[in-house]
C-alpha cells in the first residue's frame, strides 16, 4: 500500500478518534469517501504493521507509533497550511487541500526549514495548533540556529501545557510566542526548568490556571499553547 | 463620579514632584508585586485612605501622602503594584525611571511574605537599582497560615537590607517599620551586588567596564543587565551616546543565547529567579499545605456552568441588594423629610428665599434619593472586590472578552463601572495594549454607574415595574456586547491575551469594608452634594427667572418630537452632564414631588432612564477619558453616545407606545 494512502488513513484515525482513542470504521469511510468494506481491509493490514489496533465492530485506534506518524503528518499538513497562506499567498479556501496534496512528499528536513522561516508558528490558518518538532532540544530559537545540523538528541515527552491533565505536573521546556510575552511570562515566574502544576483548564478553550512557586496563574488558552513543558506525573 | 476618592493625589509621575515642599525631610517610595498590601502598608503609614483590594493591578495611579515622625515629615508615594522592571507596561518602565532617576530616600519593597520566590525576583531587581531599601515582610499572618515560617534575621543578612515583618491590615509592625526607614535615612547600607551564573556574571562585568563613561543616572551594572536583556528603553538611550557599546551588548547577547538556547531576556530572568529561589531556600521552612477555602470555593467559582451561576448571582445580587435596600433606606428618609417641611415651589418673592428653597430641596432630594442606594452598593461592591472574587469572573469570562478584542481582565474596570466610571476608566489602565485600553474605557462609559442605578431604579424599578428596570440593565449588557465588538472592528492595535495572578480568596475584614465605603461615601458628601445643593438653587432660579421655557423649546425639536418626552426634560439633560443623578433630582425639584408616576407616563418614564443611562459620560468621566486618550477620542465617544442614546431613545419611545 502507497504511503501517501498510509499517512491518510493515519491523519483521519487521528481527526476522528474521540476521549477513549477509537474511531469508527463507518466514519472513516465517510471521511475519506470509501466503502467501510475497504477501510477495513486497511486497517488490518495498517495493524499488521503496527501502527494502529483494529476491533471488528468497535473501531480502530493508534498504537503509539501510529500516533508519533499522524503527528509528523499533521504538523507537516499544518505548516504547509501556513507557508502556502503566508508565504506564497495562495487563496485560503485552497490552501487545505493544496497541503493535503504536498503533505506526503516533504521530507522532515523540508518540514523543519519552513518551521525555521516561519519562526515556528504556533497554529495554522485554521487556528489549529501545531505540534513542536520532535527534536531533544531547548527550545525553537536553538532550532533557529542550529539550522541544518540534524539532531539526534533524545526524545522527550514535551507537549504544550494545554495538553497536561488537571492536577499534572509538569517542567517548563521552552516558551514560544513574542518576545514581550515571553518576558512576560518568565518575569512571572515561568522559566525553562521550573516545574509547574496545571490546576484546571476553563471549557471551550478558556484559559487554563497554572500553579508555578505556590502563585496561582491564570493564562489565555493562545498563550498557554505556546507554553511547552515536559509531562511529569499526576499528582 | 461617586466614589472617586477625594483624599488621593493624582499627580502624574513626570512632574518631578519629589522636593515639591521644601518641608519634606523625607521620601519614601513603597514598590512591589501588584496585591501584596502596598495599598494596606501605604494607609497604615499616611493615614490616607487608599483603596484596598483583593485584585492586581488595583494601584495604576500613584498616589501620596505624609506622615509626621518624631518632628520629620516624610512624603509617602505608593507606586503601582509590578513584578519585574521590564517594559511590558508603562507602569513598570514609570517605576523604575522614578526610582532611578528621581532617587527617593528610601524605598520600602513591600513583600508577600507567603510568595517569597516571586516577591524576592523583584527585590533583586530594586537592589540592582540601588535603591537605598528596606523590606516590609507583610501579610506574615496568612504565610503562618499556609504553614510557612521564615528567619528574618538571615534574609536580613542574606540581603544586607534591614527585614521588618509586618501584618499591614491589622497595623502590626508599621511602628517597627517607620523606625526602621529613619533609621536608614540616617545610616544607608550598602548591601552586596548579587552575582549571576558565570556565563552571564562574566559579560555583565564586560559591560559594566565599557560603560564607564556613561552618566545617565541609572546604576552601570544595572544598566549593563538591561542591555543584555535587549531592554527596549535603555538600548535606545545608550545607542544615542555610544552606538558602539550597544553592538558590544547584542554580541554578548548572543552569545548567552548560544550557550542556554533560549532570548536573553528569558535566561537573566531564569537566573534570576534562581537566586531568589536559594534565597528563600535558606529562609523559609514549609509544612505541607493546602489551601482548602480557595480550593472548595474555586471548585464552584470556576465550574464550568455552576461558575457562571454565579457571577449572575453575585453581579445580580450586588444589584437586588442595591435596589431593595435602597427603596428602604429611601422610604424611611423621605417619611422623615415630609414631615419637617412640605415641598413647596417657591418661585415669586426675594431671591433670597427662591435660592434657599432651591437648596434644601437639592439637599433632600440627594439625601432621599441617592445616599440610600449608593452606601449599600459600596457596601458589597468593598466585600466583592477585597474577597478576591473578581479575579475568577475575568477567568470564567476570558474566552467572551475575546470577541470584544479584551481579554478577562477588562472586566475589573467594567464591574467597578457600576460603582463610578472615574475610577474605572483609570482601572483600564490594567489593559497591556493602547488599543484594548480604549476600547475598555469606551465600554466602562455604557456601563450605568450608581447615579444612573440611581435615576434606572428612582424613575423605572419604583413606578413602571421591577422587570423593566431589569430590562434596561440587560438592554444594556447587549449594547455593550454589539458596540464592543464594533469598536473592536474599528479600532486599530494589536490585542494580547490573559496573564494574569490569582490570589488567595480571603475574608474581607469589615474595618477594611467600612473605611473603603467610607472612603467613596465621603468624596460623595463633600464633592458631589455641593453639586446638587448649587444645582438645585440655580435651576430653581432659572425657573423663577422664567427662562426654563426658551432653553425647554429649544431642545423641544428632540425632547418633545423625537423622544415623546415631556418639555422640562431638555433643562434635566442639560444638568445631566455635569452628574448623571441631577436628571431625577432635578426632575424632584420641577415638579415638586418625588411620585414620578403621576407627571410622566410608563413609558416616558423608560424613555427617559433609557436615554440617561447612555446619553453621555458625565463631566468627570469627559474629563478622565480626555487625560488618558486625549481630547479627540474623548470627544468622539461624548458625540458617539449622545447621538447613539437619542437615536435609541426615539425607537424606543416609538415601540414601547405600541405596546404599554
Ligand atoms: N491577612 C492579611 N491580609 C492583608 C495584609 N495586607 C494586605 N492584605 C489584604 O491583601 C489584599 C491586597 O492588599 P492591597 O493593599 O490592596 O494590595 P496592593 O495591591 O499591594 O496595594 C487586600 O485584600 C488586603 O485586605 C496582611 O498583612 N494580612
Amino acid at each position: 500500500m502507497p504511503k501517501e494512502h498510509v499517512e491518510e488513513y493515519l491523519e483521519a484515525v487521528f481527526d476522528i478518534a474521540g476521549k477513549d482513542g477509537t474511531a469508527k470504521t463507518s466514519k472513516v469511510a465517510k471521511k475519506l469517501q470509501n466503502t467501510p468494506a475497504s477501510v477495513t481491509e486497511v486497517f488490518q493490514s495498517m495493524a499488521r504493521n503496527g501502527l494502529v489496533q483494529y476491533e471488528p465492530y468497535k473501531g480502530v485506534s493508534l498504537t503509539a507509533k501510529g500516533a508519533e506518524a499522524a503527528i509528523k503528518i499533521k504538523r507537516k499538513h499544518r505548516l504547509l497550511e501556513v507557508f502556502l497562506a503566508k508565504v506564497l499567498q495562495l487563496a485560503p479556501e485552497k490552501v487545505h487541500d493544496e497541503a493535503c496534496r504536498m503533505e506526503h512528499c516533504v521530507s522532515d528536513e523540508v518540514s523543519d526549514a519552513i518551521c525555521r522561516l516561519l519562526n515556528a508558528p504556533a497554529r495554522c490558518p485554521g487556528g489549529e495548533l501545531i505540534y513542536p518538532c520532535e527534536k531533544g532540544i531547548e527550545s525553537c530559537m536553538e532550532c533557529q540556529r542550529t539550522a541544518g545540523r540534524s539532531s539526534s538528541g533524545a526524545k522527550r515527552d514535551i507537549v504544550p501545557i494545554t495538553d497536561l491533565k488537571p492536577c499534572q505536573k509538569g517542567t517548563i521546556a521552552f516558551l514560544r510566542g513574542s518576545q514581550k510575552v515571553i518576558q512576560r511570562l518568565s518575569d512571572l515566574g515561568l522559566t525553562p526548568g521550573t516545574e509547574v502544576t496545571l490546576r484546571r483548564k476553563t471549557p471551550m478553550a478558556g484559559p487554563i490556571e497554572v500553579c508555578v512557586r505556590r502563585t496561582s496563574l491564570a493564562v489565555g488558552h493562545e498563550i498557554a499553547d505556546n507554553i511547552f513543558v515536559e509531562a511529569l506525573g499526576a499528582c | 463620579m461617586i466614589g472617586f476618592p477625594g483624599t488621593r493625589s493624582t499627580s502624574s509621575f513626570s512632574s518631578s514632584s519629589k522636593r515639591g515642599c521644601k518641608d519634606v525631610d523625607l521620601v519614601v517610595a513603597l514598590a512591589g508585586n501588584a496585591n501584596v498590601g502596598k495599598s494596606a502598608v501605604f494607609n497604615q503609614l499616611t493615614g490616607v485612605d487608599q483603596i484596598v483590594g483583593n485584585w492586581p493591578g488595583k494601584t495604576v495611579e500613584r498616589a501620596e501622602g505624609t506622615l509626621q515622625y518624631h518632628g520629620r515629615t516624610i512624603r509617602v508615594i505608593d507606586l503601582p503594584g509590578i513584578y519585574s522592571f521590564s517594559t511590558y507596561s508603562m507602569e513598570e518602565l514609570v517605576s523604575r525611571d522614578f526610582i532611578a532617576l528621581e532617587r527617593p530616600d528610601i524605598v520600602v519593597n513591600v513583600v508577600d511574605a507567603s510568595a517569597l520566590e516571586r516577591n524576592l525576583f523583584f527585590t533583586v531587581q530594586l537592589l540592582e537599582l540601588e535603591a537605598n531599601l528596606i523590606v516590609a515582610l507583610n501579610q506574615i499572618d496568612l504565610m503562618e497560615k499556609k504553614g510557612i515560617s521564615i528567619d528574618y534575621k538571615k534574609l536580613e543578612e542574606i540581603l544586607g537590607v534591614p527585614v521588618v515583618p509586618t501584618v499591614a491590615t491589622k497595623g502590626k509592625g508599621i511602628s517597627e517599620l517607620t523606625e526602621g526607614i529613619v533609621g536608614l535615612a540616617d545610616h544607608r547600607r550598602v548591601p552586596p551586588a548579587i552575582r549571576y551564573g558565570r556565563e552571564v556574571e562574566d559579560r555583565i562585568e564586560s559591560l559594566v567596564s565599557l560603560l564607564d563613561k556613561i552618566e545617565i543616572g541609572y546604576p552601570r551594572r544595572w544598566l549593563a543587565i538591561k542591555l543584555l536583556e535587549r531592554d527596549e528603553a535603555i538600548t535606545k538611550h545608550i545607542a544615542a551616546t555610544d552606538p558602539r557599546i550597544v553592538r558590544a551588548a547584542e554580541d554578548l547577547a548572543k552569545e548567552i543565547e548560544r550557550i542556554h538556547g533560549e532570548p536573553s531576556g528569558v535566561v537573566i530572568s531564569a537566573e534570576r529567579y534562581k537566586i531568589a529561589d536559594e534565597i528563600a531556600r535558606e529562609v523559609q521552612m514549609i509544612r505541607t499545605y493546602e489551601d482548602t477555602l480557595t480550593d472548595r470555593l474555586d471548585r464552584i467559582a470556576l465550574h464550568p456552568v455552576l461558575g457562571y451561576v454565579a457571577i449572575v448571582a453575585v453581579i445580580g445580587g450586588l444589584l437586588a441588594w442595591t435596589f431593595i435596600v435602597g427603596a428602604w433606606i429611601s422610604g424611611i428618609l423621605s417619611l422623615a423629610f415630609n414631615s419637617i417641611e412640605q415641598f413647596e415651589p417657591v418661585v415669586s418673592g426675594p431671591i433670597g428665599d427662591i435660592l434657599w428653597n432651591g437648596a434644601f430641596t437639592g439637599f433632600v432630594a440627594g439625601v432621599t434619593l441617592v445616599i440610600p442606594y449608593v452606601l449599600p452598593f459600596y457596601i458589597i461592591l468593598a466585600v466583592i472586590e477585597n474577597s478576591g472574587y473578581l479575579t475568577r469572573i475575568s477567568l470564567m469570562l476570558d474566552r467572551g472578552m475575546h470577541k470584544l478584542g479584551l481579554h478577562g481582565k477588562a472586566i475589573i474596570p467594567l464591574i467597578l463601572g457600576y460603582g463610578c466610571n472615574v475610577p474605572a476608566c483609570f482601572s483600564c489602565r490594567i489593559m497591556e495594549t493602547p488599543k484594548q485600553k480604549l476600547i475598555a474605557a469606551f465600554l466602562v462609559t455604557l456601563v450605568p454607574c450608581t447615579a444612573r442605578t440611581v435615576v434606572i431604579l428612582g424613575l423605572v424599578a419604583a413606578f413602571v415595574g421591577v422587570w423593566w428596570a431589569v430590562g434596561l440593565y440587560v438592554l444594556d449588557i447587549i449594547l455593550i456586547i454589539i458596540l464592543g465588538r464594533i469598536a473592536f472592528k474599528i479600532i486599530p492595535g494589536e490585542s494580547v491575551g490573559l496573564i494574569m495572578e490569582m490570589p488567595s480568596y480571603h475574608v474581607p475584614s469589615a474595618k477594611v469594608v467600612l473605611k473603603q465605603t467610607w472612603a467613596r461615601t465621603k468624596s460623595l458628601l463633600w464633592i458631589v452634594f455641593p453639586a446638587y445643593i448649587i444645582g438645585s438653587a440655580v435651576l430653581q432660579a432659572i425657573y423663577a427667572a422664567g427662562w426654563l421655557n426658551p432653553v425647554n423649546s429649544v431642545l423641544g425639536a428632540i425632547t418633545v418630537d423625537w423622544l415623546g418626552l415631556p418639555a422640562v426634560v431638555g433643562i434635566l439633560l442639560i444638568f445631566g452632564i455635569v452628574r448623571k443623578e441631577l436628571t431625577i433630582l432635578m426632575l424632584a425639584v420641577i415638579f415638586q414631588t418625588t411620585d414620578f408616576a403621576e407627571v410622566m407616563s410608563p413609558v416616558q418614564l423608560i424613555v427617559l432612564a433609557l436615554v440617561t443611562m447612555i446619553y453621555i459620560p458625565c463631566l468627570a468621566t469627559i474629563l478622565s477619558l480626555a487625560k488618558e486618550f486625549g481630547w479627540r477620542k474623548a470627544s468622539a465617544i461624548t458625540v458617539f453616545e449622545v447621538a447613539f442614546s437619542i437615536f435609541l431613545g426615539g425607537i424606543a419611545f416609538r415601540l414601547l407606545s405600541l405596546i404599554m
